[in-house]
């Protein structure tokens, strides 16, 4: 083959190649603010462009009822997706993407298992390591897509979010991981094709019993994860394709979503081995027991009180949690903090790393509501100026200010690094009840003798303190 | 993974070491180009390379050209919808994300000094 002869499979392969450039720019971009929504936009360029290369394969092009049916799929599953993705509330994102995480990884895990049908129905007994990367992309990719709809159908509350444990669980794990393990032997050696399909089920199976037993706050740190397997899934795919472009982009993907998954999980101030397999569940209902204790007494206050002690302080924080999200009280906040600004009262918003339901959801939610980032500080940022802060505005936020992450070393949640609007002077908790958040577990700081309770809607009780501040 | 690969590549000789030269290659660039992300851009970065996996629809569009016969053209056919769904709406998801992170540090400020200026006179509030 001589250089001069540029081949439209060369062709291909220089877009897929620029593609890979622009998923790799896109990573880079997504890391920065400024950059992040173009360099988003780039890798939809480059999959666009690498997907419309595609098309120019001969055995594509040529095959007809094939063709076909590929473009009816994707005008199928771009029409359910683009609505999908637009019109879900921004709450519901961590399950949305669960879900088109999940369904990625399937994608793999049926490529994988086709080529293998394919290989068999021509008679060809594929080669020892084909069948390495295809038993790879069946048991990531399946791992991946029930994990993801097990995660998805906790996230969406359609079973309980709460972590999941049953009698011979261990036993259970053991025999599926051991079947596994062999079923993976036979095939290497056997090459034949029933014990990959027994294989997949089993990989099925064990997303499922994976995922159950991880509930709570760790379910994101989770799905990060499961980003990370579908990655490497795709990867497999690439090998068993010999496709470059689905190599890099699989494993750019798997590699980063590794150490995303560790910068979650170090945001917890727990490591990922602990998140997947520690008895999350068992300690939360061990303390569980406590909540709810009537005896102890709170303060409450009224919105009009708590809006002259907002309008007159110097510096408020505002620490918003997933109760401000579910309250869809985004706007109202920003009106609050508008209005002080507007008073010249020095005000910003805390973001704990894992507020909301998923590390940074908290700012994506606010982003929705026009507050500026500047105006988001980080924890460590924040927690320097606490001590100097008049008011600490908790707004539907439990566990990320509860300072027995501090103090009691039993609790769930321990080690866990906190917004500490314990040292503000005042602290006001915009709460629906005295139920406990996320993890389940009591709030010591709800009895802090500077501490004021406004009970009700976060976005009622909000609507009133802005009255109430423009009045002051 | 990294176990069987002297195996595989006795086997098979020069292609799949290539291939695994990439693997290796592009771990590593993952890796480094996400080491030093702000944690406000965490769920954005989960939800862009979410979509960036997407790109197995071309893997699902190149096994769908070879596909033959009821069961593979049924699950080929599964595969592009599926990888479909994960790669548009990955990227859509992200952009409606990232459209809201927007920095108005001029309006904000300039209400807030206004304020400045003429409001502590009346207000002549410090804290309550």
């Amino acid at each position: 083959m001589l250089a001069a002869t540029f081949t439209l499979s060369d062709a291909r392969d220089l877009v897929y190649l620029l593609a890979v450039a622009g998923f790799i720019l896109a990573l880079k971009g997504l890391g920065s603010p400024r950059f992040a929504r173009r360099g988003n936009q780039l890798g939809a360029v480059a999959a666009v462009a690498a997907v419309a290369m595609t098309f120019t394969l001969p055995a594509l092009r040529h095959s007809g009822r094939n063709l076909v049916l590929a473009l009816i799929a994707m005008v199928l599953g771009a029409v359910i997706a683009v609505p999908v993705a637009r019109m879900v509330k921004m709450t519901a994102m961590p399950q949305l993407v669960a879900i088109f995480n999940g369904v990625g990884g399937g994608a793999a895990a049926l490529i994988a298992i086709i080529e293998l049908l394919h290989l068999h129905s021509i008679g060809e007994k594929p080669a020892v390591y084909v069948t390495a990367e295809v038993l790879l992309g069946v048991l990531i990719g399946s791992v991946s897509f029930s994990g993801s709809a097990i995660a998805f159908i906790k996230l969406q509350e359609l079973i309980t979010g709460r972590p999941i444990t049953y009698p011979g669980q261990q036993a259970i794990n053991a025999v599926v991981g051991v079947a596994i393990a062999a079923l993976i032997v036979v095939a290497l050696v056997t090459g034949s094709l029933t014990p990959v399909f027994i294989l997949l089920a089993l990989a099925l199976v064990l997303g499922l019993i994976f995922v159950l037993p991880i509930g709570g706050a760790d379910v994101p740190v989770l799905i990060s994860l499961l980003n990370s397997f579908t990655g490497l899934a795709v990867a497999a795919s690439g090998f068993v394709l010999d496709n470059n472009l689905l190599i890099v982009a699989g494993t750019l993907v798997g590699a980063s979503g590794i150490i995303l998954t560790r910068l979650m999980s170090s945001a917890m101030g727990r490591s990922l081995p602990n998140i997947l397999f520690s008895a999350f569940g068992a300690v939360i209902t061990a303390t569980g027991g406590e909540e709810g204790d009537a005896s102890r007494s709170v303060r409450t206050g009224t919105a009009e009180d708590v809006g002259v002690l907002l309008a007159y302080a110097r510096k408020v924080v505002i620490i918003p949690g997933y109760g401000l999200a579910v309250a869809q009280a985004q706007h109202t906040v920003r009106e609050l903090a508008d209005a002080l600004a507007a008073r010249g009262v020095d005000v910003f918003f805390a973001i704990h790393p894992v507020a909301g339901r998923m590390p940074g959801h908290m700012n994506v939610l606010l982003a929705e509501a026009n507050v500026p980032y500047d105006d988001l500080k980080e924890m460590d940022e924040a927690n320097a100026e606490m001590s100097t802060a008049d008011v600490a505005l908790v707004v539907g936020a439990n566990d990320t200010v509860n300072p027995a992450a501090k103090t009691t070393p039993g609790s769930p949640i321990f080690g866990m690094p906190i917004i500490n609007a314990d040292e503000a002077e005042n602290i006001i908790f915009l709460k629906r009840s005295m139920r406990p958040g996320f993890a389940g577990i009591d709030n010591e700081l709800l009895y802090d003798p500077k501490t004021t309770l406004l009970f009700g809607d976060a976005k009622d009780t909000l609507q009133k303190l802005v009255a109430a501040v423009k009045e002051a | 993974m990294i176990a069987y690969v002297p195996v595989l590549a006795q086997v098979s000789g020069t292609g799949i070491v290539e291939y695994l030269t990439v693997f290796v290659l592009a771990a590593f660039v993952g890796i480094e180009v996400v080491s030093k992300v702000p944690s406000i851009l965490h769920t954005p970065l989960m939800s862009g390379s979410n979509a960036i996996h997407g790109i197995v629809l071309v893997g699902a569009l190149t096994i769908m050209g070879e596909a033959h016969g009821t069961a593979q053209l049924i699950l080929g056919f599964l595969a592009v919808f599926l990888a479909t769904l994960n790669v548009v709406g990955g990227f859509v998801v992200t952009d409606r994300m990232l459209e809201m992170f927007k920095a108005k540090p001029n309006e904000r400020a300039a209400k807030a000094k206004v304020a400045d200026d003429a409001g502590p006179a009346q207000d002549g509030g410090g804290p309550a």
